[in-house]
C-alpha cells in the first residue's frame, strides 16, 4: 500500500480479509494472553481487593498501607527488600566481572581447548536450584567436612565456619552460590560480544601500539557496554524474582532467622502459608505487584535511560 | 600478529586461569556423582576418593529407586517439557511469521505486546494463575504446567524467530506464491525447514527453564502423581536428608538427563548464543 500526495482522495481498496495472519496469531496470542497477560493483571486488581467480613471487596490502597505500616509486615517486607538488594549487588560485583573476565580469557585469539573451557564453565548454569543447592550444602556442611579439609589443604582450616548456618554470612554463602551457578551467563554473552568486535579494529588498535590490558580497557570494554547492559538488567531481573535456590537451601523461612528472606521467598511464605501462618491471596497479590512495580522500574530505567544513552557502534 | 598476543608465558597464564576456575565449575559436580557409588563408611573418611572395588556400593540407587517414585517423576518431566516446547515452537514460529512476513495495522503494537513477557516474569501473576486453574479444574494435571510454559516461551521464541524470518528471501517466498501454493503451505514447506536451526536454539533455551522449575510444579501440580523430577527429588532429599548414600544418588540421578541433552545439544546451545540468537 503506497501513500500518494492525495491519499485521502483515493477510496481505499477492499483487500480480501487475510485470514492467515489471524490463524498464524492466534493460539500464540490465547494462550500468552489468557496464561500470563490476564493472571497479571487480574494480580495487580486483586492487590487492591481484600476479604471484608467474609466478601471480597475493594479496598484501594488499603493492603499497601498494611505492608509498608503495619510493624510486622514493614519489618518482614524491608527485610526482604534489602536482603534482596543485597542479594542483587553481589551477582554484580562477584558474579558479572568474573563473568567478563572469563569471557576475555576466552576470546584470546588461538588460544586451545576454548570449546572445552567454554563447556565446562557453562555446565554449572544447566543444572536446576535443587540439585545446586543441595550439592553445595553438602560441600559447605561441616558434617562432611570436605570444605575444611580444603581449606586446610591450603593452611586456612581456622576460616571455616558454618556459613550457611550463621545469620550474618548466609546471605552472602546463598548469594555466591547462586553465583556459581549463573556465571555461565554474563560469560557467554559477553564472550559473544567480544568475538563480534571486528578484527580491523583491533588491528587498528595494535598499530597504535595500544595491546594487552590497554587495550581491553580502552577499545573492547566501550565496544561491549551493550552487552554488560543487558546483562546488568538480566541479573536485575533474575534476583528480584529468585525464589528456587533459597527455597532449596534455606527452606520456606528462608532462615536462619530469615537472614536469607528475598521478595520470592516472602511472595511464597505470604500467598501460601507456612507452619502457622495461613495464606493470604490478597496480600500475595500486594507483594506480587510491589515485586512487579520494582521489576518494571529497573526494565523501564534500562530502556528508556541507559540504552538510549549507551552509542551502538554498527561494523 | 604482534609479539604480545603470543608469548607462551601470557597464554600459559591464561590457561591456568580458566582451567582454576573450570574446576571450580566442574568440582561440586564431580564429587557428587563420584561419591553417589561409594558405600557410607568412605564417604564420610575420603570423600575425594573415586569408588575403588572394596568402597564401591549402589545402595543409594537401591534406596531412591526403592522409595522414591523416580520412573513417575521423570516421564512427568519428560511429557511436560516436551509437549511445551513443540506448542511453543509451533505456536511461536506461527506468530513470528505473520509479525515478520504481512504488514498489517498493528503489527507493531502486537509485537510489542508479545514482548512484554520477554522481561516480566510470569512469575508475578501466580496468584491470579492458580485461580484460573482452580476455576478451570487443571489443578495437579500436567496440562496446567504445559499451558504455564508455553505462555513463558512464547515471547522469547517469537522474538528470535522473527529475527531469522527476516533472513529467508522474499524471492523464494513469491516464487512460492506464482506457483500457486497457500501462505500456509508457504509457511510450512518453505519457511520452516529453513529456520530449523533457529528452531534448535529456541528449543534449548525454553528447555532448560522448564526442566528446572521448581515453583510451578510446587504451587499447580503437587500432588505425587504428576511431581515433576525437580519437584520429586527437592522432596526426596529433604525426606531422606540424614541418608547420605540416597542423596547423593538422588541429585546424581537428577544430573544425568541434563548432562546427556548437554553433551548432544552443547553446539547448538553455544552457536545460537554466539551467533546472537539472543542478543
Amino acid at each position: 500500500m503506497s501513500q500518494t500526495d492525495n491519499a485521502a482522495d483515493i477510496v481505499p481498496i477492499k483487500r480480501p480479509m487475510r485470514w492467515h495472519i489471524f490463524v498464524f496469531m492466534l493460539p500464540a496470542v490465547i494462550v500468552y494472553s489468557a496464561v500470563m497477560v490476564l493472571p497479571l493483571i487480574e494480580t495487580l486488581r486483586l492487590s487492591l481487593y481484600n476479604t471484608v467480613d467474609g466478601q471480597p471487596a475493594f479496598v484501594g490502597l488499603a493492603n499497601f498501607k498494611v505492608l509498608f505500616g503495619d510493624p510486622r509486615w514493614a519489618h518482614d517486607f524491608w527485610n526482604a527488600l534489602v536482603n534482596n538488594l543485597i542479594f542483587f549487588v553481589i551477582h554484580m560485583c562477584v558474579q558479572n566481572p568474573i563473568g567478563v573476565a572469563l569471557a576475555a580469557l576466552l576470546s584470546v585469539p588461538k588460544l586451545r581447548g576454548v570449546a572445552f573451557y567454554r563447556t565446562a564453565m557453562f555446565l554449572p548454569t544447566l543444572l536446576s536450584f535443587v540439585i545446586v543447592g543441595f550439592i553445595w550444602k553438602l560441600i559447605l556442611s561441616p558434617i562432611w567436612g570436605v570444605a575444611p579439609w580444603m581449606l586446610d589443604l591450603i593452611g586456612l582450616k581456622f576460616l571455616f565456619a558454618p556459613w550457611l548456618g550463621k545469620p550474618g554470612s548466609a546471605l552472602i554463602a546463598v548469594s555466591l552460590i547462586s553465583n556459581w551457578q549463573y556465571i555461565g551467563i554474563p560469560m557467554m554473552l559477553i564472550y559473544a560480544a567480544l568475538l563480534s568486535i571486528p578484527e580491523e579494529v583491533i588491528e587498528a588498535a595494535e598499530c597504535d601500539g595500544i595491546t594487552g590490558w590497554a587495550q581491553f580497557w580502552k577499545i573492547k570494554l566501550p565496544l561491549i557496554l551493550p552487552a554488560i547492559g543487558i546483562i546488568s538488567i538480566l541479573t536485575f531481573v533474575g534476583n528480584f524474582n529468585a525464589f528456587d535456590l533459597i527455597y532449596t537451601v534455606q527452606g520456606a523461612l528462608a532462615g536462619p532467622d530469615m537472614s536469607t528472606d528475598i521478595l520470592g521467598t516472602l511472595l511464597y511464605r505470604t500467598f501460601f502459608g507456612f507452619q502457622l501462618q495461613l495464606g493470604d491471596r490478597s496480600m500475595g497479590a500486594t507483594i506480587a505487584t510491589v515485586m512487579f512495580l520494582i521489576i518494571l522500574a529497573g526494565v523501564s530505567l534500562y530502556l528508556f535511560v541507559i540504552q538510549r544513552r549507551m552509542r551502538r557502534y554498527q561494523f | 600478529m604482534s609479539k604480545a598476543r603470543t608469548s607462551p608465558i601470557r597464554t600459559g597464564l591464561v590457561h591456568l586461569a580458566l582451567s582454576a576456575y573450570t574446576l571450580v565449575a566442574l568440582f561440586p559436580v564431580f564429587l557428587t556423582i563420584v561419591n553417589s557409588f561409594k558405600d557410607r563408611a568412605s564417604i564420610f573418611r575420603e570423600p575425594l576418593m573415586i569408588p575403588t572395588p572394596s568402597t564401591f556400593s549402589l545402595v543409594g540407587y537401591q534406596t531412591v529407586l526403592g522409595q522414591g517414585d523416580f520412573a513417575t517423576y521423570f516421564q512427568n518431566s519428560f511429557i511436560v517439557t516436551i509437549v511445551a516446547i513443540l506448542l511453543v515452537l509451533l505456536f511461536g514460529a506461527m506468530a513470528a511469521f505473520a509479525l515478520s512476513e504481512y504488514r498489517f495495522r498493528g503489527n507493531m503494537l502486537l509485537g510489542l505486546y508479545m514482548a512484554i513477557g520477554i522481561m516480566i516474569p510470569i512469575r508475578l501473576g501466580t496468584v491470579a494463575i492458580l485461580q484460573g486453574m482452580v476455576a478451570a479444574g487443571l489443578v495437579n494435571t500436567l496440562t496446567a504446567l504445559v499451558l504455564v510454559y508455553t505462555a513463558q516461551g512464547i515471547p522469547l521464541a517469537i522474538f528470535i524467530l522473527s529475527e531469522f524470518m527476516r533472513t529467508v528471501s522474499d524471492d523464494l517466498k513469491n516464487a512460492g506464491r506464482i506457483d500457486g501454493l497457500s501462505e500456509y503451505a508457504i509457511f510450512f514447506r518453505l519457511v520452516l525447514p529453513l529456520v530449523r536451526p533457529a528452531m534448535a536454539t529456541v528449543a534449548v533455551f525454553t528447555m532448560i527453564p522448564i526442566w528446572n522449575d521448581l515453583w510451578f510444579p510446587l504451587i499447580l501440580a503437587p500432588a505425587e502423581a504428576t511431581k515433576t523430577v525437580t519437584l520429586g527429588s527437592q522432596i526426596f532429599i529433604g525426606q531422606f536428608v540424614t541418608n547420605w548414600n540416597a542423596v547423593l544418588a538422588a541429585l546424581s540421578l537428577a544430573i544425568l538427563p541434563i548432562l546427556v541433552l548437554y553433551v548432544i545439544f552443547s553446539r547448538q546451545l553455544i552457536r545460537g548464543i554466539t551467533s546472537g540468537a539472543v542478543k
